[in-house]
């Protein structure tokens, strides 16, 4: 069996999965629990200065047979007090010592921050995580996402947290800004050894079009909230591939974001995560979740050779480049299987009236579209409108032409093919 | 020794249930709510864990999927094939409470387990060898599931077969449009390819081989060998040919060649899913008039309700509150004589008549196998059946039994259920815990 042991800026744990800080990780009975099915470790609901919570908390989006793919919450942190928190992470710590236990973190002043770091590395913490990520209510007492979206106050105080702590000190980035490489530097000046990503991104996940008020509704208001879930994911993708890609952004990546099983896991590991964490999912359907994690990435490493999770760390950061250097000879037309083809029509109207107009009624008398291959531009619409699994198949033509980038050809060093579909 | 022959009456048939491509599969996983403490879960008597299974399909981790489903029934191939889900896990889906078509767990399972077996993953190692050994008797359903945990818990095992085939009422009696026969032989063989399974065909218990032989070459003795000969009317003119026991009849076609060319009417008698099996295989297999001859009502039967309602929809005749009583014809079989009767099961005076029928099958129960065991110590018979505790034990020490011979005559999986419940409980007698 491979080795599953993750290893997050010294943060080890059995596995690579983690609870997000949520209400998923919001006491130690929960965690406990969560570790007993397998979950490697858990960040737990961040503490500062309890707080009062509305009801309700929470919204969803439910898309044709998807209930919850996208997931937002109003909810604070703790509303628990500190003291029994703290007892709790000790006692966790002392049952289950292979386990990683974090503590999430979010308090205003310097002595706070000290206060509280003093605290967590006494009840037995193995590292901290700042919280600088929450988009709806802690950021407008100028905490969260305020802290997460000002690099230079980002900087400060993980400086005091790098001041303050003996253990290691994860950063939480907020999505909630236009890039976030400037945010993971500034975790890296201030001296984090890690950062974690994406927190939710803010949002309103809906309206009450007969009551006319914001989803979820608290009496006659709302107000927008932290958006997470599977919807999310390729956000947070984008956002770890970024830092992972950043040459000068040298800090190990905790994956958050949409993860809800192994596969999702794997792609966060491959562009750069040592752990990933996840709540929604495990709030729509439980801590169970994780065994069928566990043995899918088992089973991944071993289709594919990888006898430690560190071998497969980053494997596709690489591929993730810029526009200019793609290569503008490559060419792939759609092929339709006549034998699997049941005649919806979908990659006709698809390719009709979403993109290039390459596919066509039958004339033979079947029920199976014809593809223009001269004209097909080999976009993928219509591979990914069809229900049918393999039927649509895109296949590289071999058109006589190298590789050529828009780069080659702004500096004229390379020819490139006839564009398709441009009349 | 155990293969099966190309020659088979039963490959005629195809399945009922079609299996499942991938993308059906998935779109049919992702349809499952997942319950938590799962109605279908409970309803299946080897407590496989239906929501994970079928939730590492829509992962596209069959390889978990599987696994789960044998950590709980190593027989998961052929349950997914044979077993009643209408009346267990999918007749508890919670879609049912919702006027939704339940999860098709059946199929579901059987796209896992097909898999598994096509690719070759292994997933279990017998245990460290612990020096004891259990004898089991008829290598069926009970005892195979008993065999294979009794190995990933390192004892010896021997199974004593009378027949050439192995597998039980898997191989010889299941509907052939649910399973064939190559389909049981060959799970059988994957069972046993844990090793240290060693089969012994042809020995029968009584005949070839004393109780008291079998107790002492052992440490532990399991009884798993089924249910015994069909049951007769006992009437005149049973020996005519074209008269067969229902159970006998079904192996035989399931097994070799049958000829029914000169049959154009048969007639099953019995109400129970035998009879009900057999009706709808003799119209599989060409006969053009088929009758269900049974002494109670329709609502009466103990045959499953939707067996019986696919067997009227392919055509299948009935005569309810008939009472066979005897045979017609000349050395073979020409018809059924019968009487009506009433609603209290008594024959009404005048209505004495005969159904035209070249081929009568007798599906009104099999004999039990309890006289083997009538004289020992400790182990006791209700209606033939053994008698067993919560674990499988008889009242003799070292003696546990499952499957047919002591529930009666259930389902594969209920055989699973018992063979692995009883190898528990072995184990731990065994090594003194």
């Amino acid at each position: 069996m491979p080795d599953l042991t993750s290893n997050t800026a010294g943060i080890v744990s059995p596995n690579p999965f983690w609870l997000a800080s949520a209400p998923p990780a919001n006491s130690g009975d929960q965690i406990m629990r969560a570790f007993d099915h397998g979950w490697g470790g858990a960040v737990w609901k961040t503490l500062g200065t309890p707080i009062q919570n509305v009801s309700s908390r929470f919204g969803a989006i439910n898309h044709q047979n998807s209930r919850g793919i996208g997931f937002n919450n109003i909810e604070l942190i703790t509303d628990r007090p500190l003291e029994v928190n703290f007892k709790e992470i000790y006692e966790v710590k002392k049952r289950y010592p292979k386990h990683a236990v974090i503590a999430s973190l979010m308090v205003e002043t310097r002595e706070e921050w000290k206060e509280m770091i003093q605290r967590s590395i006494d009840a037995g913490a193995d590292g901290l995580e700042l919280n600088f990520g929450c988009p709806h209510g802690m950021c407008e007492r100028g905490m969260g996402s305020a802290v997460g979206q000002e690099p230079t106050v980002n900087e400060r105080i993980t400086s005091w947290a790098k001041e303050f702590s003996t253990i290691p000190v994860l950063v939480k980035l907020t999505p909630n800004v236009a890039d976030i490489i400037p945010h993971g530097l500034a975790a890296q000046r201030g001296g984090a050894d890690g950062v974690s990503l994406i927190n939710t991104i803010k949002s309103i996940i809906g309206v009450d079009i007969d009551r006319m008020v914001v989803n979820p509704r608290v009496g006659t208001l709302s107000t927008n909230g932290g958006y997470c879930g599977a919807a999310v994911r390729p956000i947070a993708l984008h956002m770890v591939a970024a830092l992972s890609r950043a040459a000068e952004f040298k800090l190990p990546i905790s994956g958050i974001g949409g993860v809800t099983n192994w596969r999702d896991a794997v792609e966060f590991v491959l562009l750069g995560s040592t752990s990933v964490q996840v709540c929604t999912e495990v709030m729509l359907r439980g801590y169970r979740i994780v065994e069928d994690m566990i043995e899918g990435l088992e089973n991944y490493m071993v289709d594919k050779g990888f006898e430690r999770l560190d071998d497969m760390v980053g494997k596709a950061v690489s591929s993730y480049s810029e526009w200019g250097n793609l290569d503008l000879n490559y060419e792939t037309v759609a092929k339709i299987d006549a034998d699997s083809c049941i005649g919806c029509n979908k990659c006709m109207v698809a390719c009709h009236d979403g993109a290039h107009q390459c596919i066509f009624p039958p004339t033979d008398g079947s029920h199976v579209p014809v593809v223009d291959e001269d004209e097909c531009v080999g976009c993928n619409l219509c591979k990914i409108v069809c229900p049918v699994e393999d039927c649509i198949t895109m296949t590289e033509v071999e058109n006589g032409y190298t590789f050529a980038t828009w780069n080659d050809h702004i500096a004229g060093t390379k020819q490139l093919r006839p564009k398709k579909g441009a009349h | 020794m155990s293969q099966v022959s190309d020659e088979r009456a039963e490959v005629v048939f195809e399945d009922f249930k079609a299996p499942y491509d991938k993308s059906h599969a998935v779109a049919e996983a992702n349809r499952c709510l997942y319950c938590e403490d799962a109605p279908c879960v409970k309803a299946c008597p080897t407590a496989i864990n239906i929501p994970e299974f079928i939730r590492k399909i829509a992962t596209d981790n069959v390889r978990g999927s599987a696994k789960t489903i044998f950590d709980s029934n190593i027989l998961g191939m052929s349950c997914a094939r044979v077993c009643p889900v209408e009346v267990l896990c999918v007749g508890d889906c919670v879609y049912n409470n919702m006027n939704q078509p339940p999860i098709q767990i059946g199929k579901l399972q059987r796209y896992s387990t097909d898999r598994a077996y096509e690719a070759g993953w292994e997933y279990y190692q017998a245990g460290e060898d612990t020096g004891k050994s259990v004898g089991l008797i008829g290598a069926g359903p009970a005892s195979l599931a008993a065999a294979h945990e009794l190995r990933r818990l390192g004892h010896a095992c021997t199974i004593y077969e009378k027949r050439a085939v192995k597998g039980g009422l898997n191989t010889t009696g299941v509907a052939p449009y649910k399973m064939k026969a190559d389909r049981s032989v060959a799970e059988v063989e994957w069972v046993l390819s844990i090793g240290g399974i060693d089969i012994q065909h042809g020995v029968e218990l009584g005949a070839d081989m004393s109780f008291t032989d079998l107790e002492a070459k052992h440490d532990a003795v399991f009884l798993g060998m089924g249910l015994g000969e069909d049951r007769f009317l006992k009437a005149d003119g049973e020996d005519m040919d074209g008269v067969h026991g229902a159970v006998a009849f079904i192996e035989e076609f399931k097994l070799g060649a049958v000829s029914l060319d000169s049959v154009s009417s048969a007639i099953v008698v019995g109400g129970g899913n035998t009879a009900v099996d057999a009706v709808r295989e003799l119209v599989g297999l060409g006969v053009s008039n088929v009758t269900l001859v049974y002494r109670g009502q329709e609502a009466g039967m103990s045959g499953y309700i939707h067996e019986w309602s696919a067997a009227k929809i392919e055509g299948v005749r009935s005569c309810f509150q008939t009472q066979p009583v005897g045979y017609v014809g000349n050395g073979s079989v020409t018809g059924l004589k019968c009487i009506s009767l009433d609603e209290s099961k008594q024959p009404i005076d005048g209505t004495e008549h005969t159904l035209d029928a070249q081929l009568v099958l007798l599906a009104i129960g099999q004999g039990k196998l309890g006289h083997l065991l009538g004289e020992l110590d400790g182990v006791e018979l209700t209606n033939g059946c053994v008698v067993v505790d919560d674990h499988g034990a008889t009242g003799r020490r070292g003696v546990y039994a499952g499957g047919d011979c002591a529930n009666g005559g259930k389902e594969v999986v209920n055989g699973a259920a018992e063979g692995k419940r009883a190898a528990t409980a072995m184990h731990k007698y065994m090594m003194g815990e």
